[in-house]
């Protein structure tokens, strides 16, 4: 690695100092904003944006996509549909499969001036503990998340909206994922997403992440006003809602959830602001994850850092923050 | 050349009807575009809040010219984002992230240089026709209103559904003549998905090389959402970073969504998020 790279790399990995540094699970991050997993493709903004993606890196720890054992090509578009002050999304995973991810993605993210967070998703618990042990062993990744919000093949149930089931696959991928912190992505399309969290908690999980998407159906508009919708609009059937649209259900599940676990909570949904971002903080989440809002903006997520740091100025209306 | 990691606070230097259309231009100090590349755009103020809630997400507009510093794009009002840009006026402001995407490819020598535009879809061939020696261009409207689009390019042969302007017909009429005359070319095409595979399907059977300018919903512009992909020989692609234009050989067909609306192409967010 480049010397110039290393230093700014360690600057922002373990030299977090500054005003707003944040312990979580053990790492040290400049700023307690990160991104959501599936809503930043870091590989693909360095072939947009260039070397300015690594300079000003807009999250103090960087969340994959989800990779799954297999390659996936993902649902068949349509994928988006702009709902009322929300974004319904049935992207469906679309990864290159573990191997290929650790071969050819990983070391293109371990350049990144930020500790990189490996969301997994498996089917099963077997499926789950091989994803943690590969990515135990590997130094480039500084925790994994376990995405459960996909059905038991067996049961049919979703793993995350069943505690009893999720504090059972977290108890058992927990000793796959060695010394790296896991964080267990919280479903919110669940009967009570506080028990799940406490199960998590049980299970091992040293931290977890909400809200995901809320599950959305979006009706393709009809031929014709008047006449009945022909069907779902997005080639997957259904979707999951993203942006201010669940804000006020995100901050219900969060302050729920922070109120019955010890562990850390990294909170999102709706967050547009540095106003936003405090609510959450406010209703004990450690860190903050920014999603729909990075598709307006990439760099929003630096923006709203800065602002809860007191610099720059207000995220809307402003050309130069920085 | 990259894109500037930030989206920038434009002002509107003024917002024209040209027909059914309008053509916004703003103080753009660039990087200036490459033709066939695009940018995502949003009103700096009442950005949301109108209709149903929307607009939320920026739109997605191919660059229809670049001139001294001022950026031109080409809008119809077809949807809650399309309608505000519609509405804004000299002096407001408009931010941009961009210039995004992939842009045309020049046409290998002695092949000449055929653009086939339809509706809304004329906008990156006007930037095209601007940057190349030569071309012969065609373009197709459903209208009287919609064919002053027109007069954004320059000496263009027109076809309209309604017979008003030029041939009565489909502009893939136009191009099937041009070809049976001389099919020693490239064609570069933008517009409705039908067209576009109309295009497709005729260059494939003559054997003639073709760069297609395609259109999804698109939420980001740079690669984070998944949300634009085409299906292409080798799979998915995105096409705010593997396109908007790809080669046609690399397509088996343009996908035509039975449920999406009249299309709006050049605005790259037709059909769901306009």
């Amino acid at each position: 690695m480049p010397s110039r790279e290393r230093s700014r790399r360690e600057r922002h990995a373990y030299g977090g100092n500054g005003p707003l540094s944040v312990d979580f699970c053990g790492l040290t991050l400049a700023h307690p904003v990160i991104n959501g997993s599936g809503t930043f493709d870091a590989i693909a903004a360095r072939r947009v944006f260039g070397a300015a993606l690594d300079e000003r890196f807009p999250f103090a720890a960087f969340v994959s996509k989800t990779i799954t054992l297999q390659p996936r090509a993902g649902n068949p578009p349509p994928r988006l549909w702009e709902a009322p002050a929300g974004l319904v999304n049935s992207i469906g995973l679309p990864n290159k499969g573990l191997q290929r991810y650790l071969a050819e993605d990983l070391p293109e993210l371990a350049r990144l001036p930020a500790p990189l967070i490996v969301n997994v998703m498996g089917s099963s618990a077997a499926e789950l503990e091989a994803l943690a042990s590969a990515c135990s062993a590997r130094a480039e990744i500084s925790a994994i998340e376990l995405n459960v919000s996909c059905p038991n093949v067996k049961t049919g149930l979703d793993i995350g909206a069943d505690p009893r089931e999720l504090g059972r696959v977290v108890a058992s991928v927990r000793p796959a994922a060695g010394t790296k912190p896991l964080i267990v992505k919280l479903t919110p399309n669940c009967a009570d997403v506080s028990a799940c969290a406490a199960a998590a908690q049980a299970g091992g999980a040293d931290a977890v992440s909400l809200i995901n998407t809320l599950r959305a159906y979006a009706p393709a508009p009809p031929a014709r006003a008047g006449h009945p919708s022909p069907g779902p609009w997005l080639g997957g059937g259904s979707g999951g809602l993203s942006g201010p649209a669940v804000r006020a259900v995100a901050l219900a599940q969060v302050a729920a959830v922070a109120a019955r676990v010890s562990i850390p909570v990294i909170g999102m949904g709706g967050i547009q602001t540095a106003a936003d971002a405090r609510r959450f903080l406010e209703l004990g989440a450690t860190l903050v994850a920014v999603g729909t809002a990075s598709f307006s903006d990439p760099l929003i997520g630096a923006r709203i850092a800065a602002e809860l740091a007191g610099r720059g100025h207000r995220v809307s209306g402003n050309a130069t923050p920085f | 050349m990259s894109a500037p990691l930030q989206r920038r606070l434009l002002t509107l230097t003024a917002n024209e009807r040209l027909g059914a259309y309008r053509v916004l231009r703003a103080v753009d100090p660039g990087p200036p575009p490459r033709a066939g590349q695009f940018a995502m755009l949003a009103a700096a103020e009442r950005w949301g809040g109108g209709e149903d809630e929307r607009p939320l997400l920026a739109r997605a507009f191919s660059y229809a010219r670049w001139q001294e510093g001022e950026a031109h794009f080409l809008l119809e009002d077809v949807g809650p984002g399309t309608h505000r840009l519609c509405e804004l006026g000299a002096g407001n402001g408009l931010w941009l992230l961009g210039p995004l995407g992939r842009g045309f490819e020049l046409p290998p020598e002695r092949r000449r240089a055929l653009l086939v535009g339809g509706g809304v879809g004329i906008a990156p061939l006007a930037i095209w026709q601007d940057a190349l020696d030569e071309a012969t261009v065609l373009l197709g409207f459903r209208d009287a209103a919609h064919a002053h689009g027109a007069g954004l390019c320059r000496d263009a042969l027109l076809a309209t559904d309604d017979g008003s302007h030029g041939h009565h017909g489909r502009v893939t009429d136009l191009l099937e003549a041009e070809l049976d005359a001389d099919a020693h070319a490239v064609v570069y095409s933008c517009g409705p998905p039908p067209m576009l595979e109309a295009v497709r399907a005729i260059c494939a059977v003559r054997d003639v090389p073709a760069q297609l300018a395609l259109e999804a919903g698109m939420a980001c512009g740079f690669g984070a959402c998944f949300g634009c992909v085409v299906p292409t020989r080798s799979g998915y692609a995105r096409l705010c970073v593997d396109g908007p234009v790809l080669d046609a050989a690399e397509l088996e067909r343009v996908e035509c969504h039975p449920a999406s609306a009249p299309a709006a192409s050049g605005t790259r967010t037709a059909g769901t998020v306009r």
